[in-house]
């Protein structure tokens, strides 16, 4: 009796292993052998991760990924200081605290996980506003705390969110239009023809891609 | 156009597609899984199996299939993450600690997909795509093919087989997982999603300097994540990440993809049970809770209640532009109220109440629409306690389907709804009596312990979803998480066939006037009620220490 019952569980034990493996050559070998072949040929560019390249031909970087845009680390500075020349991405200051992002660093990605009540996040929310207002009031512009969106004081769940809302890229056009030397109006118009609305209509929500935008600008003052 | 009028207007278009795939699929599953012809593919694996798929099997005999098949697979993916370190294509990563090997096979065999390791960091192409996405497909298809099983116990009379474990495994591969993930793999390309095989490599960036990219076979990943309820993210981020969910269309259509199954089987219950109405009674059921969470989140999310979250003026912490809050909401209300457990935006940056929905949603069992065939098992185990109630208030033997529903499927359907709660509330328990667990929590109060009740909610249901500020890597989550993904998938598989033997051995009663109709609204209104009954009596109190303490302090 004993001895049946072991060699019954042995040969449904190797049934299922031979399952397993004859599985596993078409779920994990075949599947994505298909899918990767016909990928890299009808979209060999979205397969490889969106590349994006400036005028010059130089990659900046994925359309999908967002970016820091800051000035080179100084002495004695733990994190460097935003290049206010550029459009600011979503905040990254509360990431990396958990050991799970490392702002826009690709490497690892992940959210801060903190709740509305945790009192770091408030202190995070309430620092990011007031370096918003801050940074973005010019001599002939003033930003008011209740201008600023959502979205440009907290950090996005993947921590490299590309975009940022609309309300976000026009709080800030006064301030890079003034420190390139720009015409607000040139910004204005280059935010309004980089904003995506929703798809058809309904889907998502409108955005700016901030990697685009930038360099768009870029390329504007290089013109 | 605001906010919230997209947002219902994406609701409506995703119940516009679900209903146009739910017949054709339905009733192709159906076909699928009651069909004697077997193509010459198929045949070649059954013969490497060497099991005769003609070959009907008692409900011992199917579980043992089901088990034997699910331990080598613990085991073998086990052993990969092991020696990682040694295998080509793994990207320099080295192989995973004991602890956290066992927990992360326990977790992608049992269809949870709760991730202790940070993907990008971790595994490798080799692991990523030979072992963890294998066993997305293979779960999913153990558990559709033991939902099979009882929709036949239902519809058989005076045999006690059940089928074929092996057909059923391959078919559910072959004939249904495969070919939508395929396609669905193809439209997320299109989207965006990456799919390569490159290592890690250097892109130049905006202002100098690089960034490091990871490449994967990740489109192909991510459709069979969604489409098998499993869940598990190429990457940390999981479906947050812009190269698994790169836009909009990507994001509804992956929601698409989650609640693709857990529907249709409604539709294959009932052609395969001879009445498409008892799946509609089912199907209702799963809907009107479906809709109704969808509701309650993506309004307690646009209210964003929460002191962080009034100060910014708005819920977006943890949720990306692109998706907004209302493409956040019916993300995070699908994937809990399956066993899936992707997410696109971070439940713990959730408001307390949204957080508690998605809480809520995992410990109604995941039936509506549930996972991907445990949904569509789980919602029948109600459905047998809701005619043992109704049985009760008439005084009469209660029916299900022609089968008379006696102490032995009573008792068998009881000790189901008893496995995850003693689970969750138990491992929580003991979790906030020792001294070390509460170590692991970055958030304090009320929401540190949500997230190790989160934690094992998320486990026992096998979701694998996070309250992500719980650092799970510890010895102590490794081992109790598996343990509680393990029992939470296997021991209610022990139930619902032993349950689906019982039926089938049953002759069928003849309906009369006093039956109880079970394809009526009335019936499937008694369902929704007896759910929410039962999960309210079971974790009203671990609810109120948790998410209700700090929404209601909002």
């Amino acid at each position: 009796m004993t001895h049946t019952s072991v060699s019954s569980t042995a040969r449904v034990l190797g049934a299922g292993l031979r399952a397993l493996l004859v599985l596993t050559l078409v779920c994990g070998v075949l599947y994505p052998l298909a899918v990767t072949g016909i990928a890299q040929t009808l979209f060999r560019d979205r397969a490889n991760g969106s590349e994006i390249t400036d005028s010059g031909g130089r990659v900046v970087g994925s359309s999908l990924i967002g970016q820091r845009y800051d000035l080179p680390l100084k002495k004695g500075e733990e994190t460097p200081a935003p290049d206010l020349r550029w459009f600011q991405p979503r905040p990254s200051n509360g990431l990396g605290t958990n050991s799970v992002n490392t702002q826009y660093e690709l490497i690892l990605s992940g959210a801060t996980n903190r709740s509305g009540d945790n009192e770091e996040l408030i202190g995070w929310v309430k620092a990011a506003k007031a370096a918003v207002v801050k940074d973005n009031s010019t001599a002939t512009h003033t930003v008011l705390p209740a201008d600023v969106p959502p979205d440009a004081v907290t950090s996005s769940g993947s921590g490299l969110d590309p975009h940022i809302s609309p309300a976000y890229a026009e709080l800030q056009v006064h301030r890079v239009a003034e420190r390139n030397g720009l015409d607000v109006r040139k910004v204005e118009h280059l935010v309004e023809t980089h904003t995506t609305d929703r798809l058809l209509g309904f889907l998502g929500e409108p955005r700016v891609n901030v990697l685009e935008l930038n360099t768009a600008l870029r390329d504007l003052g290089r013109a | 156009m605001s906010p919230q009028l997209a947002g219902v207007l994406q609701l409506t278009a995703l119940i516009a597609a679900l209903a146009l795939s739910y017949r054709p699929l339905g009733d192709y599953m159906a076909r699928v899984y009651s069909s004697e012809k077997h193509y010459r593919p198929e045949k070649w694996i059954y013969r490497v199996i060497g099991a005769n798929p003609a070959a009907e099997m008692r409900w011992p005999a199917y579980l043992r299939g089901v088990l034997a098949f699910s331990a080598v697979s613990v085991l073998l993916l086990y052993l990969m993450q092991r020696v990682q370190g040694s295998l080509p294509g793994s990207l320099g990563f080295s192989s995973i600690d004991p602890d956290q090997a066992f927990n992360t096979a326990a977790s992608f065999v049992a269809n949870t997909n709760w991730q202790s390791y940070y993907g990008e960091q971790a595994m490798g192409h080799v692991v990523q795509t030979g072992g963890l996405a294998v066993q997305n497909f293979l779960s999913a298809a153990v558990g559709m093919a033991v939902a099979v099983a009882l929709v036949r116990g239902f519809a058989r009379s005076r045999t006690g087989e059940l089928g074929n474990f092996w057909a059923d495994l391959v078919r559910g591969t072959v004939r249904v997982l495969l070919p939508i993930a395929f396609l669905g793999a193809i439209v997320l390309v299109a989207c965006g999603a990456i799919q390569n095989f490159s290592g890690i490599h250097s892109v130049g960036q905006f202002t100098g300097g690089t960034q490091e990219w990871n490449g994967g076979a990740v489109a192909s990943q991510e459709a069979i994540k969604e489409l098998g309820t499993n869940g598990g993210g190429y990457f940390n981020a999981n479906s947050a990440h812009p190269f698994e969910n790169p836009n909009p269309l990507s994001n509804l259509f992956e929601i698409f993809l989650i609640l693709l199954i857990p529907f249709a089987l409604t539709r294959t219950f009932g052609r395969m049970v001879g009445s498409l109405k008892q799946g509609y009674a089912i199907l209702g059921a799963m809907a009107v809770i479906w809709l109704g969470f969808s509701a309650l989140m993506m309004w307690t999310e646009f209210a964003h209640r929460g002191p962080a979250f009034e100060i910014a003026g708005g819920a977006m912490e943890g949720k990306e532009t692109r998706f907004g809050i209302a493409g956040s909401s019916l993300f995070a209300v699908a994937t809990t109220l399956t066993s899936t457990g992707a997410v696109n935006s971070f439940h713990s940056s959730y408001t307390g109440f949204g957080g508690g929905i998605t809480l809520l949603g995992m410990q109604l069992g995941e039936i509506a629409p549930g996972g991907v065939g445990s949904g569509l098992y789980g919602m029948l185990i109600m459905a047998v306690i809701a005619v043992f109630i109704a049985g009760l208030m008439v005084g009469r033997t209660p029916e299900y389907l022609g089968k008379k529903i006696g102490t032995r499927q009573i008792q068998l359907a009881a000790c189901y709804i008893l496995v995850t709660p003693a689970l969750v509330l138990g491992f929580t328990a003991v979790a906030m009596a020792l001294p070390t667990p509460a170590d692991s929590m970055t958030n304090s109060g009320a929401h540190g312990f949500s997230e190790i009740l989160y934690a094992y909610t998320s486990a026992a249901n096998n979701n694998g979803s996070a309250f992500a500020g719980l650092n799970a890597d510890t010895q102590w989550f490794n081992t109790t998480l598996g343990i509680a993904m393990l029992l939470g998938r296997f021991l209610p598989m022990v139930f619902v066939l032993a349950l689906a033997g019982s039926l089938a051995e049953q002759r069928p009663v003849p309906e009369t006037a006093g039956t109880l109709r079970t394809d009526k609204p009335l019936y499937a209104g008694l369902l929704v009620g007896t759910i929410l009954i039962i999960t309210g009596l079971t974790y009203f109190p671990a609810l109120a220490l948790g998410p209700l303490a700090e929404g209601l302090a909002s």
